[in-house]
């Protein structure tokens, strides 16, 4: 963070190399411990006999209903989501709801009902929470926060560390990307587009219960949320100190999401998910793991999309349908509407 | 000043022609365009339609260039 | 699952195609060649796509004022700012202008700090903001060249007919030729242009034609996918080795000789050709677009009354001799030291189609 950033600005909060920049220097910095450290989705908490994975995660989304969800899906299966991706069973939430005065109850109901709904399918129980009221113009109608621990087997540990990743490993992702975020625009009525974009929003604990039970070889896991799959694979490429390839012609297609990322200049790489992972496995199991995904809802699209390589480490090289090469880099600002 | 995407018209209604690609729909102003009838492709640009693809001619491009990429030596 | 299959869309992104044209470019390339382009888009195709490294190394990739956003002075920032500080204005633009740094603040940190601004992906939305909001005053950002003014020409008119007086046009369009002529009267360095495909859609091939009979450049008017870009290579490099130079169309499939008339006449009927300010180029007589007389009630730098300052560009920054493919992004020695994507000093860098956010991005 540059000395000039008095305030925070949107840009805090997208995902990008702004909101990392927070983190490391000014929550870890003071927060500092080893689990943080890590920064992984969980943090793997060792108690007597047994490893609790913690997280917690905050729900601030605009409009509060859209297709394929609203915030408290997102709430849900979000924690959820990091818990999984950590390796650990999701066991207990908690759900905590800051509400501007106003907001109607009705609505309140809804969103508590899908909560139910998601938290019930994925066999975890919402144990404690917290509710507070503020006046109106406080905060913009609600925001929920949820956190959740989980069990997880000694052997998945290392799985958010990414320790075992090593070149020659597969990328995987089960899905295309790029549907949450464009569902939320759609959602905003921003421009006059028809389409049947809908939130990828759900649960990835089946599918990743399935895939660690099929394999002892996967090496990384992590959800592409704000960011997009170009962020969470810019990260293992840090993270791991490795060289990453992503082969554009291998990665499932929403024709929608083309459609819409052609007409505004965007690219469906950067944006945000709730319902995709990435997955980095060694070779010999991958076709095993894409074969366990796709029998699955959440899976059925999914494909393997890239590898690591020992060369240009820290790295992501991205091949396009063209054959042309280019560095993939981090997200920097939101994408902007282009017209040229 | 560029960003454009060739869209084909399902749906003309006075000065406005609804337009598909893939199952994206969108009303596109035909104030700078005339003659353009259902069926036709055209490119989409800041909400108007401001050209026909010329779809004969594009055929001819393509074939032209699948030919010129087959006869490649391996 | 959809193959996500686009129709003449992906035909022009085939790889198979691509190494093939890149073969014939590396068989019948020898001389030393520097080929500009001027459009944004097509800066974007060739480095999302890697194509200089389908190049050989004589042939080299300059990218020129093409961006419309990159060549708005910070005076049209300015002045967009203060009407937007003005009561009951709400300003509405393309996405990609609202982080182009002005003397002391962007359209995003004035939005922040309450303006009222939206962004629009036709000028037709703002003008039904207009008839929504009748109390407010709508100002719409015009940027862009021949390939938009066209669409803020229609707006206009429209305007006219549905009696929308709220809305109002801050203009800054641009016309190609100009630029291009200042270029090559400047700089002998460029031998050949890759043209701008959809801004010759509107106007036609001949806009050119100076370019090739007196000073001798090649010139191709060029598609936008990585098969055209490369087969308008192919087309100069064959111009220029022969020293045979004349306009060609290589996107037949949209571009007409004489373009789109009819957009080029509501063009004319709006607007008349006035002197520019191009960031990087300076001024440029008969460059820019203002709005016509008989059309005055709806231009905004007639309607709204605020005083603004030319600002100088940052110390160090050397967008203008990077947009006329002077210089490179790193030579630039603000460049990714003080000046990055995320917090940009000159245009080049805040645009995601600008020669330093691209150079920034996708260095090989």
């Amino acid at each position: 963070m540059k000395e000039r950033d008095q305030q925070i600005s949107i840009h805090h909060g997208n995902g990008g190399v702004h909101m990392k920049a927070l983190i490391t220097e000014l929550f870890m910095h003071f927060f500092e411990n080893d689990f943080l450290l890590d920064q992984s989705d969980s943090a793997i908490l060792p108690v007597i006999g047994k490893n609790i994975a913690f997280t917690t995660d905050s729900f601030v989304v605009d409009p509060l209903f859209f297709p394929g969800g609203n915030i408290g899906t997102l709430a849900i299966c979000g924690t959820l989501n990091d818990l999984a991706v950590s390796g650990a069973r999701p066991l207990y939430l908690s759900a905590g709801f800051i509400i501007e005065e106003g907001f109607k109850i009705k609505n309140l109901e809804r969103i508590v009902r899908s909560m139910a709904k998601e938290a019930k399918q994925a066999g975890v129980k919402i144990v404690t929470g917290d509710t507070k009221v503020v006046n109106s113009g406080k905060c913009d109608k609600l925001f929920i926060n949820t956190s959740g621990v989980g069990v997880i087997d000694a052997k998945h540990i290392s799985i958010s560390s990414g320790i075992r990743v090593k070149p020659g490993d597969k990328i995987l992702l089960n899905g295309p990307p790029g549907e949450h975020g464009l569902a939320i625009m759609r959602a905003r009525k921003i421009f006059n587009f028809k389409s049947n974009l809908k939130s990828d929003c759900v649960s990835l604990f089946p599918l990743i219960r399935d895939i660690l039970k099929a394999s002892d070889r996967i090496s990384f896991l992590r959800d592409a949320t704000r960011g997009g799959v170009a962020t969470v694979v810019n990260e293992i490429a840090q993270k791991c100190k490795v060289g990453v390839e992503i082969d554009e012609t291998c990665i499932p297609v929403n024709t929608d999401v083309r459609v819409m990322c052609e007409i505004l200049g965007f690219d469906p790489l950067y944006i945000a998910n709730e319902g995709k992972v990435v997955v980095v496995v060694d070779p010999a199991d991958a076709i095993t793991v894409i074969n366990t995904m796709r029998k699955v809802k959440t899976g059925r699209n999914a494909a393997i999309i890239g590898e690591i390589s020992s060369n240009h480490k820290g790295k992501v090289v991205f091949k396009t349908r063209s054959g042309g090469k280019r560095i993939l880099d981090e997200l920097m600002g939101d994408q902007l509407p282009r017209i040229c | 000043m560029c960003l454009g995407v060739p869209a084909r018209v399902i749906h003309i209604e006075g000065s406005e022609a609804t337009v598909i690609l893939g199952s994206v729909k969108y009303k596109a102003s035909l104030l700078l365009l005339n003659d353009v009838n259902l069926g036709d492709y055209i490119l989409l640009h800041a909400g108007f339609a401001i050209e026909k693809i010329d779809c004969l001619e594009a055929e001819e491009t393509i074939r032209l260039f699948n030919e010129i990429s087959n006869l490649e030596k391996e | 699952m959809n193959t996500g299959n686009l129709p003449f869309i992906d035909e022009f992104r085939n790889e198979k195609v691509v190494n093939r044209i890149a073969s014939q470019i590396k068989e019948i390339s020898n001389k030393k060649v520097n080929l500009m382009e001027v459009c944004g888009g097509h800066t974007m195709t060739i480095h999302k796509n890697g194509l200089s490294g389908f190049l050989p190394e004589n042939i080299t990739l300059l990218s020129g004022p093409g961006c419309p956003v990159c060549v708005s002075s910070t005076r049209f920032i300015d002045h967009a700012i203060a009407i937007g500080r003005l009561p009951n204005v709400i300003l509405t633009t393309y996405g990609d202008l609202i982080r182009v740094p002005g003397s002391s603040s962007s359209l995003e940190k004035e939005q922040r700090k309450g303006v009222e601004i939206r962004i629009v992906y036709s000028v037709l939305e703002a003008l039904e903001i207009a008839k929504a909001s009748k109390k407010k005053k709508v100002v719409f950002l015009g940027i862009g060249f021949e390939t938009t003014a066209p669409a803020s020409a229609a707006a206009i008119l429209q305007a006219v007919k549905q009696n929308v007086l709220n809305f109002y046009l801050l203009s800054a369009h641009k016309l190609m030729p100009p630029a291009l002529e200042t270029l090559v009267k400047e700089d002998n360095q460029i031998d050949g242009f890759i043209a701008p495909g959809h801004v010759s859609a509107i106007t036609g091939c001949d806009i050119y034609r100076r370019l090739t009979d007196i000073y001798g450049k090649a010139v191709v008017i060029s598609g936008f996918e990585p098969v055209d870009i490369l087969q308008t290579i192919l087309m100069l490099v064959k111009q220029i080795e022969s020293k045979q130079f004349k306009v060609e169309n290589e996107y037949t499939r949209v571009v007409r000789p004489e373009g789109n008339p009819m957009a080029q006449t509501l063009m004319k009927r709006v607007f008349t050709p006035d002197n520019a300010e191009w960031r990087g180029l300076g001024w440029v007589p008969e460059s820019g677009l203002s709005i016509s007389e008989e059309f005055a009630a709806f231009d905004a730098t007639r309607n709204f009354t605020v005083s603004v300052l030319a600002r100088e560009l940052p110390k160090g920054c050397i967008c203008g001799e990077i947009l006329t493919g002077k210089k490179k992004p790193s030579e630039c020695k603000l460049f990714a030291v003080v000046c990055t994507p995320i917090n940009p000093e000159g245009a080049c860098m805040v645009s995601p189609e600008g020669a330093c956010s691209i150079f920034y991005k996708y260095r090989e």
